[in-house]
Parts: C-alpha cells; structure tokens; sequence
C-alpha cells in the first residue's frame, strides 16, 4: 500500500515526463503489436480468400500476377486465353468446375468482371453458398445487359437493386473513356469479406461485346477459376504439368494458397523492418524511462533519504524505483493497447478498401499478452539503473548532514 | 520503586570525515552518554560541531569508525543494516530542522508514513495526532499550502507516528521565526511528555533550551580533538 502510494505520488509529480515516455512506450507496443498480427491475420486472410477454387489458368506469366488479377481483383491481367483454351480445361480429368473471367473495365474506379452464373454455385466446406445474393435481389441472366454487385462497390458507389451504370474502359476510372452500354443492377451481394465485395459482376458476353473491344479479341478471356475434384488430388499435379512444363502458352497458378504464401514470403523484409523499428522504438522508450528516472534522482534524494530515516529498507527504496519504472512501462503497454486497436481498426479499412479483405482487429492472438508483458519487464529492468541509485543514497548526507 | 532503564547509552563512540586534504577529520568522540527513558535532555553547541552526527549515529544513519550505540537495549553496531532500520522504525522518531516533508504527500499521508515501517499505518491515528498538533482540519493539504510552523508541526505529529521511545529533535525550530519556534518546542515537549517519550534536542539557541531541566553543553560532552 505504502509502496503504491510512493509510486503514485511520484508519477504524479514528475507528470510530464511520465506522460511523454509512456506515450513512447505506447508507441512501441501498439506498433509492434499492429505490425506482428496484421503480419499473422494478413497472410492467414489472404491466404484463406481463393473464392473457394484451387488455381487458376491465364496468359503466360507471372502466377502470382495471375492470382493477384483473377482472385484478388488487383493488378492488370499478363493477357488473354482463347475460349478453346476454357474449353479445353473444362475437359480435362479431375477439373470440378471452371469459371472463365474477363476483365478490363470498370466503374468509378472499381472493377467490372465478365463471368457466368456458375461462379455463383460456388460453395464452401459446409456446403454454404460463398456469394450469395441479398433479399430484393437476383442473380444477372447471362444474356442481358445485367451486373450484380459486391456489398462493398455497391455501399461506396450508392448502387441498388434497379440502378442502372454505364461501364468505363480500363481498370484504371477515366471519364472520358465512357461505354455506351447501360447495365441494369438486379443483385447486391452478401458482404462475404472476400475480394469479391469490390467487384460489379457482369454476364461474360456483355464485357466481352461492349463497344470499342477489338472484335477479333471478343471470345478471349482472361483468367479460369479452377475447381478441383476433391478426391483427385493428382489433377493439380496433372494440370500443372500440362500447362506450366509441357506447354509453354499457358500458367497454371496452383495452388493458390501456396502462391499467395509466396507473396507474403517475398514482403517478409517489410515485415522485418518494421518489427525492427517497434522493437527500436520500444529500446529508446526504456532507455527514456532509464534516463528520466535517473535524472530525477538527484532532486529527490532527499525524499529518499527522508523515507531511509523514517526506517525504510534500501531495498524499499530500490523496489519502488523499480516499481515506478515498471508502471510508467505498464500504463504505456496498456495504452498501446488501445493504440493497436486503433492502427489495426485503421489498415483493416485500408485493407478492405484496397482489396476486400477483411481483417477482425478484435482477434486475440497470444502476442496481445506476451507483447506488452515484454514491454513493461523491459521498462522495469530500465528502472534498475536509477533504483540501484537511488539503493546507495546516502542518508545522512542527502539530509544534508554531515557535520 | 524500580528507577528507568536508560533507553540509549553510547559508549567510546567516535566517527571522523575525510575533509578536502584527504585526512580524516574527528568530528565525534563521545566516551559516554546516557538517556533515560521518558527523560529529555537538550544539548547545545554552536552550528558545525558534530551535535547532527551525533543524532545520525544515535538513529544508525551513519556507520560509527569506533564505540557502541545501544538503543533500547540492543547495539546498533553489531546489527545488519536491515535491523537497524527496523530498529528505527519502532524505536525513534526524528524531527528535522528543515521539516522534510515529502511534498508530493498530504499532511496525513505524511504522517502515515511515520508510522508505514515500522508498526504499520493507522489512519485514525494519524488524524488524530495531527489534530494533536492542531491541524485537524489540514488533513489533505499539502505541505506547500501550510506555513512553516504548520510544516513543522506535521514533522512534530510524523516523529511521534510511530510511538517512538526516543524522539531526537534537531535544530527543530531552526527554521522558524521566535513565536512559531517556542510554541513548536513547547508542542514537541508535551507530545514527548503524553507519548511517554524520551527527548533528546539538539540546539544551537540558547533561548530554545531554557525549558530544558537538563541542558548539556555538546563541547563539555564531546572530545573529538583527544585520541583515545
């Protein structure tokens, strides 16, 4: 109690500067703790979101711009398949399903992708329907001018069930560069936390058949979502062959988990800078608990001293340096509680604006414990210098008397 | 009836200070003194010369070079640092010239850490040795708000916080104009007196010690020019 009391007084007195480096140290730990899950749930998310395929077939190139472009609705396609290409896959043993998709065009900046109804039937383990349409709603007939729309494109465009859009060329939004077709909107989709909630979705033939696309180029599409029978695992291995090793027109991105793996593989150095600059940033947030308590025992020797006279241990009085530093350290830790929470609520948005992916910045993960438990230990051995000080006062001189 | 058992006797007790020219200088050399308990006892001597050593090796804040302190029947020299703190806890209390309040504590608090390590705090205690010193209603106010005489009265309340058996007093009025200095020294004595503890006050005030039935001239009792 008295010891608390000590603490608390003396936290209380040096306000400032307990403010200011707690605030450091609550830098340090919401950094570190945002840059270590986001790390985590960002591989795990994007790793989980292949809208229920296991790859994907598309120009030569890059797999990863492959999968970027046909999963993830980022980057430009690396080029077009013809349509024997699709249908040619569609014939291949072990191959569920395949879903062809075209792209380049788009709305207000977000993308429009020409596929067919059966990207819908789409369902996951449990048998639930990945992308489903909400009440009002339907799915587009494969023959009209009709688009559904993911959740999110059509909350930040205004879109609703009747509206009607015109398409702009390019994935990048250009407003001179506007089709002539109208689109009818008969469907939102359910937010379904994937890439899928950015995109307008369009019968094939009506992304294919707008008004200024090279004629020669209309049956080309450009990626095939791969569904894989489940109990025929060696069809991966088959398609892989045929197209990646044997063939040299083709990509066969599979699978895509490991593909997206390697993406997070190659930002791994990202990862590592800024786990080196929390972890920089949580040492000169010590080293600022070490110098300001340090400093501040020059000014309160004679507190100490008061306190040895009145019959308290050295160590009483090292414990509660120690304990001051370890507080300082754990009213930053549980602040840069808060602070993760806000900076993962934060890149969460980005994220999902970006991407559609959602992150749950709620999600426990063991570092959210063993994190600022590190932190308030590293601030407490910071204290050890100046309670070590504070330990070989000497009283009588400190009281001012020595004669 | 039983005569009082002394509550501190020092005996051959001598401590020097290195000065600027590296050689030691004597500062105490005391071959012997004795207190009673419940006595009070003043001693005078001029500022510089050793009376505040004195009360720092008599409250073992500071290592002695040679002699014995026996404080309510046990020598401090021959106890660890750690008993000699607690020693002092339950045994003395100390009042400062310059008060030594912790500013960062309200007045009862201030009391209430008179008492935290040694017999353990006591809240209504501490609120009533405070209205003792007449600052009752001063409870949660800080040292800074209060006038000199009030500081010193906390100190006074403090010293006594813990039921001392020997309370030293060091220049306590040293800091505090004439009226202030005699009613604070007056205070200290009838707080002793009811507490039932002994008091030895060091001064260099002439006009301070006149209560005192015993007064001690600190240079007729110290040697430190003699070698024993």
């Amino acid at each position: 109690m008295t010891l608390w009391r000590l603490v608390h007084r003396s936290l209380r007195q040096h306000a400032l500067s307990t403010v200011v480096t707690a605030g450091s140290l609550m830098l340090a730990t919401g950094l570190l703790l945002t840059v270590w899950i986001l790390r985590n749930q960002a591989a795990q998310a994007f790793t989980d979101a292949d809208a229920g395929f296991d790859g994907v077939l598309g120009a030569r190139g890059s797999k990863l711009q492959l999968v970027l472009n046909a999963v993830f609705h980022l980057e430009s396609s690396p080029g077009n398949l013809r349509w024997d290409d699709y249908v040619q896959l569609t014939n291949q043993p072990g191959v569920a399903l395949a879903v062809p998709l075209a792209v380049g065009d788009n709305y207000r900046g977000f993308r429009l992708v020409g596929t067919l109804p059966s990207l819908f039937e789409i369902s996951d383990e449990m048998g639930v329907a990945r992308l489903t349409v909400q009440p009002g709603g339907r799915h587009f007939d494969p023959e009209r001018r009709e688009a559904v729309v993911g959740s999110f494109a059509a909350r930040r465009l205004g879109l609703k069930v009747g509206d009607t859009f015109q398409p702009y060329h390019g994935l990048v939004f250009d407003p001179k560069a506007r089709h002539a077709e109208t689109f009818v909107v008969v469907g939102l989709l359910e937010p379904s936390n994937t890439p899928a909630d950015r995109v307008l979705w369009i019968p094939l033939a009506g992304l294919q058949n707008l008004t200024g696309h090279d004629p020669a180029a209309a049956q080309d599409i450009s990626a095939v979502l791969v569904r894989l029978d489940d109990g025929s695992p060696g069809a991966g291995f088959l398609l892989d062959l045929l197209y990646n090793r044997q063939g040299n027109r083709l990509t066969f991105a599979w699978p895509i988990a490991q593909v997206v793996t390697e993406l997070f593989d190659r930002l791994g150095w990202l990862e590592r800078v800024l786990t080196l600059v929390a972890w920089l940033v949580a040492v000169v947030a010590a080293a600022s608990v070490l110098t300001g308590l340090y400093n501040s025992m020059n000014e309160r020797r004679r507190d100490l001293a008061v306190l040895r006279a009145l019959g308290a241990h050295r160590r009483t009085v090292l414990a509660a340096v120690v304990l001051e530093a370890g507080t300082i350290a754990a009213l930053g830790a549980g602040a840069g509680l808060l602070a993760h929470l806000a900076l993962m609520t934060l890149a969460a948005m980005i994220i999902q604006s970006q991407t559609g992916v959602v992150l749950d910045p709620w999600t426990l993960d063991p570092v959210l414990f063993w994190g600022p438990a590190l932190i308030v230990l590293l601030g407490a051995l910071a204290g050890l210098a100046p309670a070590w000080k504070a330990y070989r006062t000497d009283v009588a001189e400190a009281l001012g008397h020595t004669a | 009836m039983k005569p009082p058992s002394p509550i501190l006797e020092v005996t051959g007790l001598r401590k020097s200070f290195r000065g600027p020219d590296g050689q030691p200088h004597p500062v105490v050399n005391l071959p012997s003194f004795r207190l009673l308990a419940g006595e009070h006892r003043a001693l005078s001597g001029e500022s510089g010369c050793g009376k505040t050593t004195l009360l720092n090796l008599i409250a073992g804040l500071l290592r002695p070079d040679a002699g014995e302190v026996r404080l309510a029947g046990q020598d401090l020299s021959t106890l660890s640092e750690a008993r000699r703190d607690r020693v002092r806890a339950r045994t003395l209390g100390y009042v400062f010239q310059s008060f030594h309040l912790l500013p960062g504590h309200t007045c009862l608090e201030n009391v209430l850490l008179g008492m935290a390590f040694g017999p353990g705090e006591d809240r209504a205690r501490a609120a009533a040795l405070l209205e003792r010193v007449g600052l009752g209603h001063r409870l949660a106010h800080w040292p800074r708000q209060l006038s000199t005489g009030q500081q010193q009265r906390v100190a006074v309340a403090r010293a006594l916080a813990n039921r001392p058996q020997l309370v030293l007093a060091d220049e306590p009025t040293g800091n505090l104009d004439r009226v202030n200095a005699r009613e604070v020294l007056a205070l200290i004595r009838d707080t002793c007196r009811e507490a039932g503890a002994a008091l030895l006050l060091v001064s260099h005030d002439p006009e301070m010690l006149a209560g005192f039935d015993t007064v001690q001239s600190f240079h007729e009792l110290n040697r430190p020019e003699v070698r024993t």
